[in-house]
């Protein structure tokens, strides 16, 4: 199993749809966040993996530094969506997404 | 006391049997190490996965969301990606992670989490979210991956080689895009003097 691409594809395909279903799903703005952490990581999972089965050269570690930086990318997205959740939250003084509805009054 | 203990003692019986069924297949299906290991990593990732979607209580969330993110770490070493999976532990585990917790004790109110864990609209969440995850296999099964079997392994300073020669253009976007992160987190987040505490 572990030499075959499709498991780990499948692996992360899973993991993604879990990451989606909680970014539908959950009413908490931090839980949002951490689905689409989960998200990440599992397109995260698909570059290496890709990068890990293909012929070329040098085609891990360009996949690895790729990888890297979706993270980055990461990175960057939490700190702005945290951010933006606090600033929010100043105001609201609630989490939860479906009570900010200040545009539909 | 005895209700605290519960949780561990259930986590300690699914490690358990994680464990046993990796071994007996170890054992009676003669399978390899690397795909013994697979497994377990994949079940751990996966369960805490589904854990950090479906959990009431939001810092357990959290705190299964790094388990989950150990395991995937555990898969890149796996898969012969060891800086990688390092950079994982460090960015995900250390940056990100604790980012999120501080954000939530930030951001909770004071009295018992809330009793609607999801929106109105999670059947429909769900049922989109299987639709995903069946395409997807669909779509891996259905292709043929062609000659991407071979397994290419290549050491860390290849990796670094790519990075500054290859990619030196993106890594500078990168660092360009960290600053402005970083700018806008503090301004989005910073008390003004006058406003609400």
């Amino acid at each position: 199993m572990s030499d075959s691409l499709d498991a780990y594809l499948i692996l992360s395909g899973i993991l993604f749809a879990i990451g989606s279903f909680g970014f539908l799903a959950r009413r908490n703005a931090i839980s949002m966040l951490m689905s689409i952490e989960l998200m990440l990581n599992a397109v995260n999972l698909a570059i290496v993996a890709f990068a890990a089965f293909s012929p070329a050269t040098d085609a891990q570690a360009q996949g690895s530094v790729i990888a890297l930086m979706v993270m980055a990318v990461a990175a960057a997205e939490a700190t702005v969506g945290l951010a933006i959740v606090i600033a929010i939250y100043r105001n609201k003084k609630t989490p939860l997404v479906d009570e900010y509805d200040a545009m539909s009054r | 006391m005895l209700a605290k203990l519960v949780p561990i003692l259930i986590a300690l019986v699914i490690m358990g049997a994680v464990l046993s069924v990796a071994a007996l297949m170890l054992i009676v299906l003669g399978q390899d190490w690397d795909d013994a290991l697979l497994w377990i990593l994949s079940a751990v990732m996966l369960g805490s996965g589904l854990l950090v979607v479906t959990m009431r209580d939001i810092i357990r969330c959290g705190l299964a969301m790094i388990v989950c993110f150990l395991a995937l770490a555990g898969i890149y070493v796996l898969m012969g990606a060891p800086l990688l999976g390092a950079a994982q532990v460090i960015v995900y585990i250390g940056a990100i992670s604790v980012l999120i917790l501080f954000a939530i004790m930030l951001t909770q109110t004071k009295d018992a989490p809330s009793r609607l864990v999801f929106q109105t609209q999670a059947v429909p969440a769900a049922i989109a979210a299987v639709v995903v995850a069946i395409l997807i296999a669909l779509a891996v099964v259905a292709t043929d991956w062609g000659e991407l079997t071979e397994r290419v392994r290549l050491a860390t300073d290849r990796m670094s080689e790519v990075l500054f020669e290859q990619f030196v253009f993106p890594f500078e976007i990168v660092s360009v895009l960290l600053l402005a992160a970083v700018i806008g987190g503090v301004f989005l987040a910073k008390r003004e003097p006058g406003g609400p505490p």
